[in-house]
């Protein structure tokens, strides 16, 4: 599959550069990361409850479903949030890090 | 009391026209929205660099989208703005706000709550599978963003809002496998006198209707939604439905946009300690307003979807009848003429939208329906037999302790998109009214937080 949102206009927007997962991708600018990923792959993450995959589920900041994170851990919700050049992505959630003692 | 700290949550149609009238009463009210743009759900606006003009976004409502966005525009330098900012908890006299990971808070005299609505959801047997979307969710995709959330779609639910989101669609370019909705002809006929309160907009209504017959759209009444079908790695591949006939319908999509009309977001209403009533017409928790707003808590008002699910002409109006009942308790003067046109106006959008329940009714029974392995909660996969054990072995018969034992309502969207649904079930299998089941209570945070979230002074 090449993608699971497709792009119906809008299409000669600037290309923004990002990394997804290590990975670089292109982007239209003033896309939502959500779109950035989506038209790209069919899904932003792994549910952590069941061997699903999720997609999202109402691009407008009320049910979390599509959580993402910077890699220094970040938090970001796809869908309300856009690509900026040289954003670096993951869709695992980076290990907390805590402060050793001593 | 010139210098009253007045504050609106929400910059949809109420809460610019409510700040609309205060400014012209000599106020600047404080106008948070969580959003970065203006406008609200119906008149979001494209992020800036998009092309599309405002009839290509807005269709008939274009006049009208691009009235409010010019209104707000004058009123920007004269109002405290502060976008992208999200209200998540209340305490007397103070909101705690965030935003882009700052934490601060906005002391208040007066809070009008302008928070709209959001889907209303009944689950459906495997509706967590990656490609099933808000209908509401999908139409955001298309106006925000210019994409289709699939490559064949099928809007499947009821209410006004499945048709003009599927012609859209269409209108766009989009690829509509099909419109299935649960509501039957029969009612919609029943409805008939109710909705013709408000002619040209039952009109336009009906002129979406038929942009989609003639675009040969395949468009069921009275289906039972019985499965989405899919599977867990590449996501949904089909919908499985039974028509009004009896038949078993398999229609083949890679997305489903599912929504039963609206919700209203109350949460900091109810932090607020604003009292709420169960709306028999939509078989919902609403807060409880007087006709111009005043919730039963003193200082704290509410208008547009928020308060009342009546729709974006009804926000509007109740927007300015709202700032007018607070100058009202301030002892400031106001123009009469005025508030009886908003009153008058919201008497016939009252008359429309019972009309729109009784056409389209939210499908109670098919929570009762819902097999033991469907899933409720799509944040945590807690599924209907779940659920439905709270009652029969804990005897939780109360929503907000089956949420306790079950967790249905305590995930990522805190109960926005399961409770109503929730509730249901509970009420099925207890053999009790959904209204004795109660309703969840709103907790802080309204939104989940990020654990960057600083501090600061403000
Ligand atoms: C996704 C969606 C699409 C819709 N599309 C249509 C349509 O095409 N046509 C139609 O007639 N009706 C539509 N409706 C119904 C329509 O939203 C309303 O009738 C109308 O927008 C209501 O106006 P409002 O001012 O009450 O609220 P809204 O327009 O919903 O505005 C509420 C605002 O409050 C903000 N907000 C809420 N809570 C907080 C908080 N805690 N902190 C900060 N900000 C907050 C939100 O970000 C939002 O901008 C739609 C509803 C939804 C949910
Ligand atoms: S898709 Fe619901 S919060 Fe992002």
């Amino acid at each position: 599959m090449s993608g699971r949102f497709v792009r119906l206009a809008e299409q000669g927007r600037a290309t923004v550069s990002l990394t997804v997962d290590g990975v670089p991708i292109e982007a239209l600018k003033g896309d939502t990361l959500m779109v950035a990923l989506l038209t790209q792959g069919n899904a932003l993450r792994q549910s952590e409850f069941d061997s699903g995959r999720r997609a999202g589920f109402c691009l407008m900041g009320a049910c979390q479903d599509c959580w993402v994170w910077t890699r220094s851990g970040e938090r970001l919700r796809a869908c309300s949030n856009e690509v900026r050049e040289g954003l670096d992505i993951v869709t695992t959630q980076p290990e907390a890090k805590w402060p050793l003692h001593g | 009391m010139a210098t009253a700290r007045i504050v609106i949550v929400g910059a949809g149609p109420a809460g610019i026209r409510c700040a609309e009238t205060l400014v012209k009463a000599g106020f600047k009210p404080i106008l948070i929205d969580e959003n970065r743009r203006d406008g609200g759900q119906i008149y979001r606006r494209q992020p800036e660099g998009f092309t599309r003009d405002y009839s290509t976004l807005y269709g008939s409502e274009a006049a009208k989208a691009r009235d409010l966005h010019d209104s707000f525009d004058r009123l920007r330098e004269r109002i405290d703005y502060r976008p992208d900012t999200l209200v998540w908890n209340l305490i007397p006299k103070q909101l705690c706000c965030v935003s882009q990971g700052k934490h601060s808070t906005v002391d208040y005299d007066a809070l009008i709550l302008c928070t709209g609505a959001t889907d209303r959801l009944m689950p459906i047997e495997g509706w967590q599978l990656a490609g099933t979307y808000s209908l509401g969710g999908a139409q955001i995709a298309l106006k925000s963003q210019a994409v289709s959330i699939g490559h064949r779609v099928v809007f499947m639910g009821s209410g006004p809002l499945l048709y003009l989101v599927a012609s859209q669609y269409l209108k766009a370019g989009a690829n509509v496998a099909a419109v299935l909705d649960t509501s039957p002809l029969s009612k919609r006929i029943v409805a008939l006198p109710k909705m013709l309160a408000r002619p040209g907009v039952l009109l336009t209504g009906m002129k979406l209707l038929a942009q989609l017959y003639q675009a040969k759209i395949p468009v069921h009444l009275g289906i039972k939604p019985e499965q989405v079908l899919g599977d867990a790695a590449s996501g949904v591949n089909g919908v499985r439905v039974r028509t009004a006939k009896g038949e078993t319908l398999t229609v083949d999509c890679d997305a489903v946009a599912l929504g039963y009309h609206l919700r209203p977001e109350t949460q900091l209403a109810d932090l607020a300690g604003c009292r709420m009533r169960f709306d028999e017409a939509s078989g919902q928790w609403w807060l409880a307003v007087d006709e111009e707003g005043r919730t039963s808590v003193s200082g704290v008002y509410a208008a547009g979807d928020g308060a009342k699910i009546r729709g974006a002409d009804a926000a509007e109006h109740a927007g300015r009848l709202v700032a007018m009942a607070l100058l009202e308790d301030q002892q400031k003067p106001l123009d009469a003429g005025l508030r009886d046109e908003q009153r008058k106006a919201l008497a016939v959008m009252d008359q429309f939208r019972l009309g729109l329940a009784q056409a389209f009714p939210w499908p109670a029974e098919q929570a009762r329906a819902l097999p033991d392995t469907a899933i409720v909660c799509r944040c945590e996969m807690i599924s209907a037999g779940e659920l439905r054990r709270t009652v029969s072995e804990k005897g939780a018969c109360e929503v907000n302790r089956a949420k306790a034992f079950s967790r249905v309502g305590m995930g990522r969207c805190q109960g926005r998109y399961c409770s109503q649904a929730g509730a249901e079930v509970i009420a099925a299998a207890a053999g009790v009214s959904v209204q004795q089941v109660g309703r969840q209570r709103g907790q802080a945070p309204v939104k989940p937080l990020s654990m960057l979230t600083e501090e600061v002074s403000p």
